[in-house]
């Protein structure tokens, strides 16, 4: 059955499908229960399955993942949503020294399936603490899985698949496509679904590849397209998992291509991209036409709204980066 | 009688056990970090006298008392002091990291008040499953600065939660006095902010401290809601092995040592001299097949180290 649904809707459905599937799966955030969160994406879960498996928590983001980790070690699947990206740091404690180490300090007795959905970056007129891209200091945490959905569809799987895993997953979200419709088919079974640690070409090219997640995959779309204009295809690959990354469709289309740009909201500096360009460098080094370039947010704090436009990489950044790239 | 004499084998078995891994860290067959607990043994072994095998424990980096008295396999304690892969965390948790989740004794946790909200979780898992049991969770005076320590305690009262918070009041956080780290040092006065019941005890009593546990297990257990308890003890040892101590007074560390709560409760039973050295001895026995289960195990192989970063099964 296939349906029209905002990314937002689709996570909601998502979360109600994990709930239905299993009693031991319970949401905790702030703001989730009557008002559904601050981005709706609970609306009307804690009406039905009650405000014991969906519990409005107090402000205390570090409190609420170490209830969390108490839960899982007595069976639960707790999935926390942090209200904003930069609401996580106080829970940053929890999340590295327990959540991520327990399985190895246990070695392997204990399992935390834990998930933590963070909306992330810029692009609703917002403040910094509420357009922040965080995702590089938990994929540098090993014991942490990170995915980040870009999109409608895999949006409903992902996050079935994340709460059905046994690992803590940070689940990145992109809050300014929260509204944006796409195709949802919600038949067919989590197991039959495309694997949640698997990268995915989106287009097919052969002149440069563009590595893109979370937000930032519809706009190396839009590039895509104007490029094609100009006659140069692109390949396009939501990464949608960033620990562990999957290479392996990144390295057969930067063979094909020769030329690779990676794109995210994230500041340059040791962002996702740097990772990129080593493991493509490494493995495709004689296959490299150009150095692997990056476009990424600028090296300062999340800007102030009225230069917000200035801050996030656009279609005129990513074509000026392929431009760069193809005059090397 | 019996049951007091069993608080005495529990006190004495932590602090020779203690005693051993000093020795063992001396001659290096124990590395890493070492915080021992001689002198708080009535705290761990009064408390978890009153705890039955379905309750749950959250403990400290100092927690090689909790898990004995918690009944935790001495063979298993020693060989995680010495890393082997049979050590009861399997090897990789060492000292800080003790883990049992047989006798739920959900860990030692090297950081300061990081097992508060864990111990929050079980509490509302075990309710929220009509388990009528209580987690205890353990912590120094220090936590007691932290924000975990806070948003804890608020969850826990907010919530209802059966949880018995006891704060072993050492006068140190680390090296630092409480008057110097707190701006209100009666710490059982924070437990009002949150409409918690509190109470202050010699935890130098083992006697005592049972009691005022037994009292506030039947209070949660009956009324529901979470407990403090602040247990005023101290640490005759440093703080770790690598601690010179520069901070206390001689004279402060000789006045509690004569409250030795293990020469207290002997002192009160009137015990012959050779009922606590045969005692003595039978403990020395379990201490030294611990140790020979330790040095006879192997460490986990270095080739394994990268395995349960994550899990196996892949879903």
């Amino acid at each position: 059955m296939s349906e029209t649904l905002t990314l937002g809707k689709a996570l909601n459905l998502g979360l109600r499908r994990a709930m239905e599937d299993d009693s031991k799966v319970i949401l905790m955030g702030e703001d989730i229960g009557k008002l559904g969160g601050v981005f709706r994406i609970t609306d009307g879960l804690q009406k039905d399955f009650g405000d014991e498996r969906v519990i409005d928590t107090p402000l205390a983001e570090s409190g609420i993942v170490g209830t969390a980790v108490g839960l899982a070690l007595r069976g639960y699947r707790p999935v926390i949503e942090i209200q904003f990206d930069g609401f996580v740091y106080p829970a940053y404690d929890q999340i590295v020294c327990q959540v991520a180490k327990m399985h190895y300090r246990s070695r392997g007795k204990v399992k935390l399936p834990i998930v933590i959905r963070i909306p992330f970056g810029g692009g609703i007129g917002a403040v910094e603490h509420h357009s922040e891209s965080p995702e590089a200091y938990f994929a540098h945490t090993a014991g942490l899985k990170v995915v980040a959905c870009s999109n409608p569809s895999d949006a409903y799987w992902m996050i079935q698949q994340a709460i059905a895993s046994d690992d803590p997953i940070v689940f990145f979200e992109p809050k300014r496509r929260y509204w944006e419709k796409g195709e949802v088919d919600t038949s067919g079974s989590l197991e039959s679904a495309f694997p949640l640690h698997s990268s995915k070409v989106l287009t097919s090219g052969t002149d440069a590849t563009v590595l893109a997640y979370g937000p930032m995959v519809r706009v190396a779309l839009d590039a895509a397209t104007a490029a094609a204009e100009d006659g140069r295809k692109l390949e396009v690959i939501d990464l949608r998992t960033l620990s562990p990354l999957d290479m392996g469709a990144v390295f057969d289309s930067v063979r094909k291509t020769g030329r690779a740009i990676v794109v995210h909201e994230a500041p340059h500096n040791l962002g996702m991209g740097a990772e990129l360009a080593a493991r493509i460098t490494e493995e495709c080094f004689y296959s490299l036409e150009a150095p692997v370039l990056r476009v990424a947010g600028y090296d300062i704090p999340y800007p102030a709204a009225r230069a917000e436009e200035e801050y996030l990489p656009d279609l005129d950044r990513v074509l000026d980066a392929v431009d760069r790239s193809f005059g090397w | 009688m019996n049951e007091s004499f069993e608080l005495l084998r529990r006190m004495l078995l932590i602090r020779r056990f203690e005693e051993r891994c000093a020795e063992l860290y001396s001659s290096q067959e124990i590395r890493g970090f070492l915080h021992l607990y001689v002198g708080e043994e009535a705290v761990a072994v009064g408390v978890m006298a009153e705890f039955g095998p379905e309750d749950a424990i959250v403990s400290t980096y100092r927690e090689h008392g909790h898990a004995l008295a918690r009944g935790v396999s001495p063979d298993a304690i020693m060989a995680e002091m010495f890393g082997k892969a049979t050590g009861c965390s399997g090897g990789r948790g060492g000292s800080m990291h003790l883990f049992d989740a047989s006798t739920r004794f959900y860990g030692g946790n090297a950081i300061v008040a990081g097992g508060l909200p864990l111990a929050v979780g079980l509490a509302l898992a075990d309710r929220m499953q009509g388990r009528p049991v209580v987690t205890a969770c353990f912590f120094g005076d220090g936590a007691v600065a932290e924000g975990e320590f806070h948003e804890s305690m608020n969850l826990a009262a907010l919530w209802r939660l059966p949880v018995l918070f006891c704060c072993e009041n050492n006068l140190y956080a680390m090296g630092t006095r409480i008057e110097r780290t707190h701006a209100v040092t009666e710490l059982a006065v924070r437990a009002a902010g949150y409409g918690m019941p509190a109470e202050v005890v010699d935890g130098m009593d083992v006697l005592a401290v049972r009691e005022v546990t037994r009292k506030a297990l039947k209070r949660i257990r009956s009324e529901a809601g979470p407990q403090f308890l602040e247990l005023q003890t101290y640490r005759f040892r440093a703080h770790s092995m690598y601690d010179p101590d520069r901070y206390r007074d001689k004279a402060e560390i000789a006045e509690w040592k004569r409250r030795d709560p293990i020469d207290k409760l002997a002192a009160t039973l009137r015990l012959p001299t050779e009922d606590i050295s045969k005692l003595d001895t039978e403990i020395t026995e379990v201490i030294d097949a611990a140790v020979a289960f330790a040095r006879t195990a192997s460490p986990e192989n270095v080739d394994s180290l990268t395995r349960h970063v994550y899990s196996e099964v892949r879903r």
